[in-house]
């Protein structure tokens, strides 16, 4: 059996989400490909090489990757896809962008966002905001699936996979890149950050959340928020934790003014250990909580900061 | 322009859902039933551009049996124009959901198809994404802001690190984001005039589709459950708590 795995990487870093991924290629089991499309992304290809578990890396280096737009890789990644019975990608924005357009072009379904793998062909998935657990076989020759990485562990990054240069350019010459608009943070990755603090509707205003920045910086936390605080304008979407927004399964997840409404639930009901810092006692976030503190969180900010 | 909307039945995004006894499925039986949420957005934005003069129709459509008429008569009420049913008992994967609306496509010629960026229920994301490459359209997905540009489409998308704006070639397919849009709410007026508005129904069959499973559902259980936590009195208790019994924070 031949896997091949998309990496994860902004054309200068691979992501350490597809160290998960290839987690999950592992446990397919089968010989392990890695794909780095991109331009300019030598760093990428020579990072890739060195994960453990991947024998061979093919790099498609061409300015018609450089925004990994679907029209492109889908192009690249469904070509290629001839010689491999899973064709894998992280469960993040480029993976799911482009990853159900080669299903398509391959005339399969996708499997997404695994959590686990069962055997070759059966996988477990979360279905209804997290609050189900299915497991599904793909009757499918071809298995296309995206993979959620909070389920696997990172391999290691003590490989030296051959790097084969591919000479392709796939050009669908229907979609171009007009500008990225991208937050900028001296702190941890939300998504692999191992301590996570979160600010909710209870946080008032934008402003407030600095009362967030001096407890991360201690903890070395990323900044997390709810749905409600997105859309208040306190945050920008890029740091919403949800169904909608990020999955993350952090060691310590402290959740500050947050309800725990359903859908937000989903994005960190896996983390090791829940806080929930709320005024409202009967607050449903207090059910998954592992500490719960009742107190108005502008007086127990501080507290906790001064206490770090 | 004229714009579809495929639109999908789904549990109420505020119903804790239960896993049946046998582990076959979740029980959906008796449960209340909406348009999922992000669907709605998706008729919103078309009926937003036909206000704005971009668009002169749009048709909403779904895949299921005769009970999504239901929001199909909704999504008639909140602007559009009219509604296809493709009736099916059937619950399908993704690619034929995907193939039957391509099949729509073919028929009605849309210059640009809004869907929503996944459903509630299954999770899975794909649909859009499926129909652009079996139409061959570009595809802007996860959308939080739609601008037509003469024979382009520019899409800001909201990506992992940010957003992102991509100009697409139209015909083009989008999937919305939350953030898009507010939906409205339907008024009483509407939803009487949305009875009178016209609502085809086709048989699934009829597409000549070969529409066989491509999953095969095993079993669905519950989440493993949390163990209920305790509620610390003080910051104090809880930083000690953090350091010495959790062991997360040192």
């Amino acid at each position: 059996m031949s896997i091949l795995v998309y990496a994860e990487h902004d054309n200068s870093e691979l992501k350490a989400d597809t160290l998960k991924t290839v987690a999950a290629a592992q446990a397919i089991g089968g010989d392990i490909h890695m794909l780095v499309a991109g331009s300019n992304c030598q760093a990428v290809a020579e990072a890739a090489s060195k994960v453990n578990g991947v024998s061979k890396v093919l790099v498609a280096d061409n300015a018609a990757y450089e925004h990994q737009l679907a029209e492109n890789v889908s192009l690249l990644v469904t070509e290629l896809a001839a010689d491999y019975d899973h064709v894998i990608a992280t469960a993040l924005t480029t993976g799911k962008n482009f990853m159900p357009r080669v299903a398509a072009l391959l005339d399969v379904t996708q499997i997404s966002d695994i959590i686990a793998v069962e055997s070759s062909d059966t996988f477990v998935r979360p279905i209804y905001a997290g609050n189900a657990i299915a497991t599904v076989q793909s009757l499918d020759s071809k298995k296309v699936i995206t993979v959620r990485s909070t389920g696997f562990d990172a391999v290691a990054t003590d490989g030296s996979a051959e790097i084969v240069a591919l000479d392709k350019a796939t050009d669908a010459g229907n979609s171009s890149h007009v500008n990225d608009e991208l937050s900028v943070s001296e702190r941890p990755d939300l998504g692999a950050a191992s301590i996570v603090i979160s600010g909710g509707r209870g946080m008032q205003n934008g402003e407030n959340f600095k009362l967030l920045e001096g407890i991360a910086d201690k903890l070395g936390a990323a900044i997390g928020a709810s749905r409600a605080a997105v859309d208040a304008g306190f945050v920008p979407n890029d740091m919403q934790v949800g169904q909608t927004g990020k999955i993350v399964a952090p060691d310590l997840y402290i959740a500050v003014g947050i309800s725990g409404a359903i859908q937000h639930l989903a994005g960190m009901k896996d983390s090791k250990v829940i806080v929930a810092i709320n005024k409202d006692p009967e607050a449903p976030i207090f059910q998954v909580a592992d500490y719960g503190l009742v107190a108005d969180l502008f007086d127990a900010l501080p507290e906790l900061e001064g206490k770090l | 322009m004229k714009v579809l909307v495929p639109i999908k039945r789904v549990i109420d995004y505020n119903v804790k859902v239960r896993v049946k006894a046998d582990n076959s499925n979740v029980d959906l039986a008796n449960v209340k039933m909406a348009i999922n949420p992000f669907c709605e957005i998706a008729v919103e934005e078309a009926v937003r551009l036909k206000e704005a003069g971009t668009v002169t129709e749009v048709i909403a459509v779904s895949i299921g049996n005769k009970s999504c008429q239901e929001q199909l008569r909704t999504a008639l009420a909140l602007g559009a124009d009219r509604a296809i049913q493709i009736d099916t008992e059937e619950n399908l994967d993704s690619i034929n959901v995907a193939k039957l609306l391509q099949k729509v496509v073919e028929e009605e010629q849309p210059q640009l198809v809004i869907l929503g960026k996944q459903a509630i229920d299954s999770d899975n994301n794909q649909t859009g994404q499926m129909l652009a490459a079996l139409t061959g359209m570009p595809q802007g997905t996860f959308a939080s802001a739609v601008k037509i540009d003469g024979d382009k489409v520019n899409v800001t998308r909201e990506v992992d690190s940010g957003l992102q704006t991509i100009a697409l070639t139209l015909p083009a397919i989008v999937t919305t984001d939350l953030r898009l849009n507010e939906p409205r709410y339907a008024s009483l007026p509407n939803i009487m005039k949305a009875k009178r508005k016209p609502l085809d129904v086709k048989s699934a069959a009829d597409f000549g589709i070969d529409l066989t499973a491509r999953t095969n559902l095993i079993k669905v259980t519950p989440p493993a459950e949390r163990k209920a936590g305790i509620v610390v009195e003080s910051i104090d208790e809880l930083v000690e708590k953090l350091k010495n019994e959790a062991k997360v924070i040192s």
